[in-house]
């Protein structure tokens, strides 16, 4: 009994005339790239962003510290809305990134003021502990599922800052300071701002393999995945390390950006920010968080100068954004893209 | 025991709340066998599936593949030493391309440790399965996002599904209800070639009368008992199979 093998001899002119078939049904969704302006259409969205994010740190001149600053804060909170789609991808809706994102702010101080280890380094072994941490405690709390796993989630990080606070482990209430700077303004603008570069694009492309269809699937349908004697453990295992090393390292870079890290650091903020960018970006694909992050944070920095009004304002802003774009900003905007191509072509 | 039975079910039993689903059931499976299960509405036949693919734990009984106790085995596990089932409510992924869910079977380690590392393409060998199964004519559904395709077809992807595991044992559950009667012709000759080519089959189903043309034997559930185990001809004439389906459904039992 062997169907794969008889499938594997399969001749060559049926092959052929397959493939053949299938180039023209596959045709009709996919514009061909032949002339110079089409490949420009298709690669123009993603070379404005790596320009962008290029090019920003080098305006510190005419900007001033003040944007810089902010732009620093939004690399970070999208590294961290990433990490938190990546999540939802194989179905597990976190309430609590919080939890990753202090644990690398934590592990990363400890390890540059109680053990000297340099910045770049303690930064880069912080993510990869902290990650080995949040998966061991996120990893069996997967096994549950929706409303409740967001529930576990959400206590987590509640119940790490009350540990802290009561065991006056860490430095307690007062938190731990004169963690060192990355010091030069250059690594510590590009630094994360390539990270998230990195991690935007290579998980983009791991969702187009093979690999990452298994991952569309387990959010999918768990047991059809499991009956095609796929090891579900296994790769929502990896997805989750992965992420949590994502979230601990934009934790272990915003301590040493304020050289301070205390139980603020699991505060609720950091939860819901994420999440708020996921869901005014779009919540399909990485793209959605990451322009939800570069519209929210500089949004939620704009507004401080109201004050107490600001959470006011700043709430209604983001209904209003979810009332009139409900599909998500990244897909009403590579909508009009589209419109605007067909649009010259007429 | 013999070496050429392949499945092996001892005194299993499952209860929801008061429900007995399975009651003491017991059976076996030879290599190479077609054995189709059929009974009323609610008789445990998917139950039963559900407890052999690990899907359920049972309450008493074990389950012996091959030889070995697979009782309570991961569902992973198990489809990965060979024994494959369908689900009757099938359930796609639906937000991938048709062919694609046969590449996800493809990924599995059973295929990579039976093909070895160098397993070619797996979109290509996707499609052929699934041309062979009939979607030939009308290859550009494979294509399509599988939310979008009519419901008919989706049978045909979950079988191909699980024929891309190449299984030892394929239990397939109703996997022809809903399928119009010239999409039945065209999958039993696919089944029957299968089990020719010595796959060992099991069947449940609730078309009597296709199920008898192509079953070597016949298992009939009732309240999650066995109450016949015996040829399609000598089941067919059984009073207490009759008296079992009399007033649940309407079945002809004619050919
Ligand atoms: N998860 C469950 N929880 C509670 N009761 C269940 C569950 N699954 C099945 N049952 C009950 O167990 C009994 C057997 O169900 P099962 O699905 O095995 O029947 P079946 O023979 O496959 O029926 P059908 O022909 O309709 O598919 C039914 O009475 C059903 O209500
Ligand atoms: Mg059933």
């Amino acid at each position: 009994m062997n169907t794969l093998n008889t499938l594997n001899t399969v001749n060559i002119a049926k092959r052929k005339e397959r493939i053949d078939r299938a180039i023209k049904a596959r045709c009709n969704d996919i514009y061909t790239l032949l002339s110079l302006k089409e490949i420009s259409y298709v690669i123009a969205p993603k070379l404005c962003l790596i320009l962008f994010i290029f090019i920003f740190p080098l305006l510190k001149a005419i900007l001033g510290y003040y944007w810089e600053r902010v732009f620093y804060i939004t690399c970070l909170i999208a590294i961290l809305a990433i990490s938190w789609e990546l999540l939802s991808y194989v179905g597990l809706v976190s309430l609590g990134q919080a939890f990753v994102f202090g644990t690398g702010a934590y592990i990363s101080g400890i390890f540059n003021i109680n053990f000297h280890i340099p910045v770049p380094f303690s930064i880069l072994l912080a993510s990869g502990f902290g990650a080995l941490i949040c998966t061991l405690i996120l990893f069996p709390a997967s096994k549950i599922k929706g409303i409740y796993f967001a529930m576990i989630t959400l206590c987590i990080p509640m119940f790490f800052s009350k540990v802290i606070e009561a065991t006056e482990i860490f430095g307690g209430t007062s938190g731990i300071s004169g963690i060192s700077p990355i010091g030069n303004y250059y690594v510590e603008m590009y630094f994360p701002a390539l990270v998230l570069i990195g991690a935007f694009f290579c998980l983009r492309r791991l969702m187009s393999t093979d690999f990452g269809l298994l991952i569309i699937g387990i959010k999918d349908n768990e047991f059809s995945l499991m009956s095609s004697g796929i090891n579900i453990y296994k790769i929502k295992f990896f997805v989750i390390f992965l992420s949590s090393a994502l979230g601990c390292f934009s934790g272990a870079c915003m301590c040493h950006y304020y050289q301070f890290v205390g139980i603020s650091a699991f505060s609720l903020d950091y939860s819901i920010i994420p999440l708020a960018c996921s869901i005014l970006g779009g919540i399909d694909g990485f793209s959605g968080s990451l322009i939800g992050a570069f519209v929210v944070c500089p949004l939620s920095e704009m507004l401080r100068g109201f004050g107490t009004l600001r959470i006011v304002i700043y709430s209604v802003l983001l209904i209003m954004f979810i009332l009139l774009v409900p599909e998500g900003i990244f897909s009403y905007i590579s909508r009009k893209y589209h419109q605007i191509e067909r649009w010259k072509e007429i | 025991m013999e070496r050429d039975i392949i499945l092996e079910v001892r005194d299993l039993s499952k209860s929801f709340g008061g429900i007995k689903a399975v009651d003491s059931l017991s059976l076996n499976l030879k290599k190479g066998e077609l054995l189709g299960i059929i009974g009323p509405n609610g008789s445990g036949k998917s139950t039963l599936i559900n407890i052999i693919t690990g899907f359920l734990k049972p309450d008493k009984g074990k389950v012996l593949y091959k030889g070995t106790d697979i009782t309570g085995l991961s569902p992973y596990k198990i489809a990965n030493i060979g024994l494959v089932r369908s689900f009757q409510f099938i359930r796609p992924f639906y937000k991938i391309p048709v062919y694609k869910n046969v590449v996800i079977s493809l990924c599995s380690d059973r295929v990579k440790r039976l093909k070895g590392g160098s397993f070619g393409r797996r979109d290509e060998v996707a499609i052929d399965l699934l041309e062979e199964l009939g979607f030939e004519r009308d290859s550009r559904i494979l294509y399509k996002e599988t939310s979008e395709i009519p419901h008919g077809y989706l049978r045909r992807v979950e079988l191909a599904r699980c024929i891309a595991l190449n299984p030892d044992l394929l239990i397939l559950d109703e996997i022809l209800s809903g399928m119009s009667k010239p999409e039945v012709a065209s999958i039993i000759p696919v089944i029957k070639r299968l089990n020719d080519q010595g796959l060992t089959i099991i069947m449940v189903e609730h078309r009597i009368k296709e199920l008898f043309q192509i079953a070597h034997r016949v298992i009939v559930l009732n309240f999650g008992r066995k109450i016949a185990d015996s040829t399609p001809e000598e089941v067919m004439q059984d009073q207490t199979v009759r008296s079992a389906y009399i007033g649940k459904a309407k079945i002809n039992f004619r050919r």
